[in-house]
């Protein structure tokens, strides 16, 4: 089983407080995303977990068990580095059994548990390869194939696809939730980017200067973001911010409306402005516009949307999707 | 970049240098053969009769040829058994974060600097000396009694005096190999269950098998032509006890004034330094493919 809780879990370098303090649990099974600006301290907090760094204060417990002060080899835990870490003059196969070569199994069970997270991973045909006559990819499934032959408590990837190109990223993203479906364990990943954690977490963690600013299912966090760091970070494209006179009508310091949550059309509307630089991305537009007296919006269009740059518009943000917040950016329900 | 302009361009540029250098190597090599082949005994330098391979032969079959391999070849390998293996813990130990690393790095470095003949004079008159030398003293102190170390174990003492000259280069090149590792190598070993001594042996040895690779073969170019270490301290005694290949040339050409002879010795030289050299790239060149 792996559960894991943070208790009152703080990290200090020097005198720089990385992270204040933070209670968490993770529940069995659970795909837990870590995500945040650069330098909110995710990797830090990862990198506690997996027991690479000491915690200034606090406990670590994992599976009920108290595990701040273990190695990281007995935490039972195993981590998928950004960098992927493969041991470069060993093979495919010499990686893959490193971790089980270190805890001692025998050959025969080494070799039968090497073929299975081959065969899983799609690497058979690899496994005499050395790292660098691997891709990205191939590369990236070594280092998840190192991770998952000493059948561990929990996965803890950092940033894994990070050094990935687009296309593949998408890629590596569904096998990585397709072998979360498949092994049922405990996930913790780090990312800075909000797509890969919309799209793959069970339950998202937002960090900010180590703190942490909401925890909620991918949608709970979409729908009601507790504050305005996590209503601008979730979503894409960001969320509109608009404050002032047009906020107060509101009885808010702040109100927030997504691009995908405003109407435009040619007539009539509740703001008026001139189209600015506007995308297009085939399936959707997305529009700049400069509204008069509230400053640059971003709205969502249809793909077929006809409009130029210096066009006037109206836009009409639906009411029922507006968010509140208030003069300490906390969100008013 | 690789139109045919810039191609003969390049050659152009490089002619000079390629034909100096040919010249630096095929001029002595040349004149050396020439020599090995003639009666040139400096005692009547006017008749240099051409004598064919009779030089050869004589030095083959002097006994003090095969000494002097045993000697040379004893001399590089305990000096590469203790600086690499020196040069490992050393690196090992320089890598560590500790107050003070820099100042230690640059004293650990220092001896490279000191030249061969005063390296050699102070380890003779200041280290070595069973009477007023620090070691003799030191020895005398715990009660093993001095050694009178270039009566009794000349070659062990030349060996250590090489090896503590090049003791620092090996360090440094193998410091350089193990800053290159990367802490995320190091940590997924540790989360794999790995030891420190695993990790040693598994991840850190490995990584710097290139750069080990790259001191033996340039150490061993050095090594092979030691000279002035026993020049001063030694003078290839006692005995033979300490003659290596470059010194019996030496002594060939200067004390027996035989240019001849020693000529032919450095051909012999240069052919087993290029017999080691074949064999030190089959044993170990295959660490240097990428």
């Amino acid at each position: 089983m792996g559960n894991i809780k943070l208790r009152e879990v703080s990290k200090s370098f020097g005198s720089t407080k990385v992270i204040p303090s933070i209670d968490l649990d993770i529940e069995d099974g659970e795909f837990v995303v870590f995500v945040g600006p650069s330098g909110c301290g995710k990797s830090t907090l990862l990198r506690l977990i997996a027991g690479l760094e000491d915690v200034t204060g606090g406990q670590i417990l994992i599976d009920g068990k108290d595990a701040t002060g273990l190695a990281p080899a007995k935490r039972g835990l195993s981590m998928v580095f950004q960098s992927y870490a493969l041991y470069p003059h060993m093979s495919v196969r010499g990686n893959i059994a490193f971790p089980l070569k270190m805890a001692g199994e025998d050959k025969a069970t080494i070799d039968r548990k090497v073929g299975e997270a081959a065969r899983v991973l799609n690497l058979t045909d690899y496994l005499d390869r050395k790292p660098r006559q691997l891709s990205g990819g191939q590369r990236q499934r070594v280092a998840i194939g190192r991770a998952i032959v000493r059948e561990p408590e929990a996965f803890l990837f950092d940033e894994p696809l990070s050094n990935l190109d687009a296309a593949l990223r998408v890629n590596m993203r569904l096998e990585i939730s397709e072998l979360h479906q498949q092994l049922k364990t405990t996930m913790i990943y780090v990312t800075h980017d909000q797509v890969e954690a919309m799209t793959m977490a069970d339950k998202i963690v937002v960090l900010q200067a180590g703190n942490i600013e909401q925890v909620g299912s991918p949608l709970e966090l979409y729908k009601a973001p507790r504050n305005r760091f996590v209503a601008g970070f979730i979503g894409s494209p960001k969320m509109n911010f608009v404050e002032g006179a047009e906020a107060q009508k509101h009885g808010a310091q702040t109100i927030g409306i997504r691009p995908e949550h405003i109407a435009i059309s040619k007539g009539e509307g509740t703001w008026q402005g001139t189209v600015g630089v506007s995308e297009h991305l085939g399936s959707d537009t997305f529009l700049h516009v400069n509204v008069d007296g509230l400053g640059t919006i971003t709205a969502r269009a249809d793909g077929e949307m006809d409009v130029r740059h210096g066009d006037r518009v109206s836009l009409t943000p639906d009411s029922s999707k507006i968010h509140k917040f208030d003069q300490n950016g906390l969100a008013i329900r | 970049m690789a139109t045919m302009q810039t191609k003969s361009a390049a050659r152009l540029m490089m002619a000079p240098a390629v034909i100096a250098l040919l010249l630096w190597m095929v001029v002595p090599l040349s004149m050396t053969l020439y020599f090995s082949t003639l009666n040139y005994n400096l005692f009547n330098p006017a008749q240099t009769p051409f004598i064919g391979f009779t030089n050869y032969s004589f030095f083959l079959s002097d006994p003090a040829f095969f000494t002097a391999i045993r000697n040379t070849l004893t001399l590089v390998a305990g000096v590469l058994v203790i600086t690499v293996g020196g040069g490992i813990l050393l690196a090992l130990l320089l890598d560590q974060d500790f107050y003070g690393v820099n100042i230690v790095r640059l004293l650990a470095i220092a001896p490279f600097f000191v030249m061969p003949t005063v390296a050699a004079l102070v380890w003779k008159n200041m280290m070595m000396n069973p009477v007023y030398g620090v070691i003799g003293q030191f020895l005398n102190f715990i009660g093993v009694g001095a050694i009178d170390w270039f009566s009794n174990a000349p070659l062990t003492a030349i060996i250590i005096i090489v090896a503590w000259q090049w003791l620092p280069f090996s360090t440094l090149i193998l410091l350089t190999a193990l800053q290159s590792l990367s802490e995320e190598q190091k940590e997924a070993a540790e989360m794999d269950g790995a030891g420190a001594l695993s990790i040693f042996w598994y991840i850190t040895l490995p990584h710097m098998a290139r750069a080990i690779t790259v001191v033996i073969l340039i150490q061993t170019i050095f090594l092979l032509s030691i000279f002035a270490e026993i020049y001063v301290t030694t003078s290839g005694g006692p005995g033979l006890q300490t003659t290596n290949l470059p010194y019996l040339v030496y002594a060939q050409a200067l004390l027996q004034f035989d240019v001849g002879g020693a000529s032919a010795g450095g051909i012999v030289a240069v052919i087993l330094a290029n017999i080691v050299a074949f064999f030190l790239i089959r044993i170990i060149g295959k660490n240097l493919d990428a």
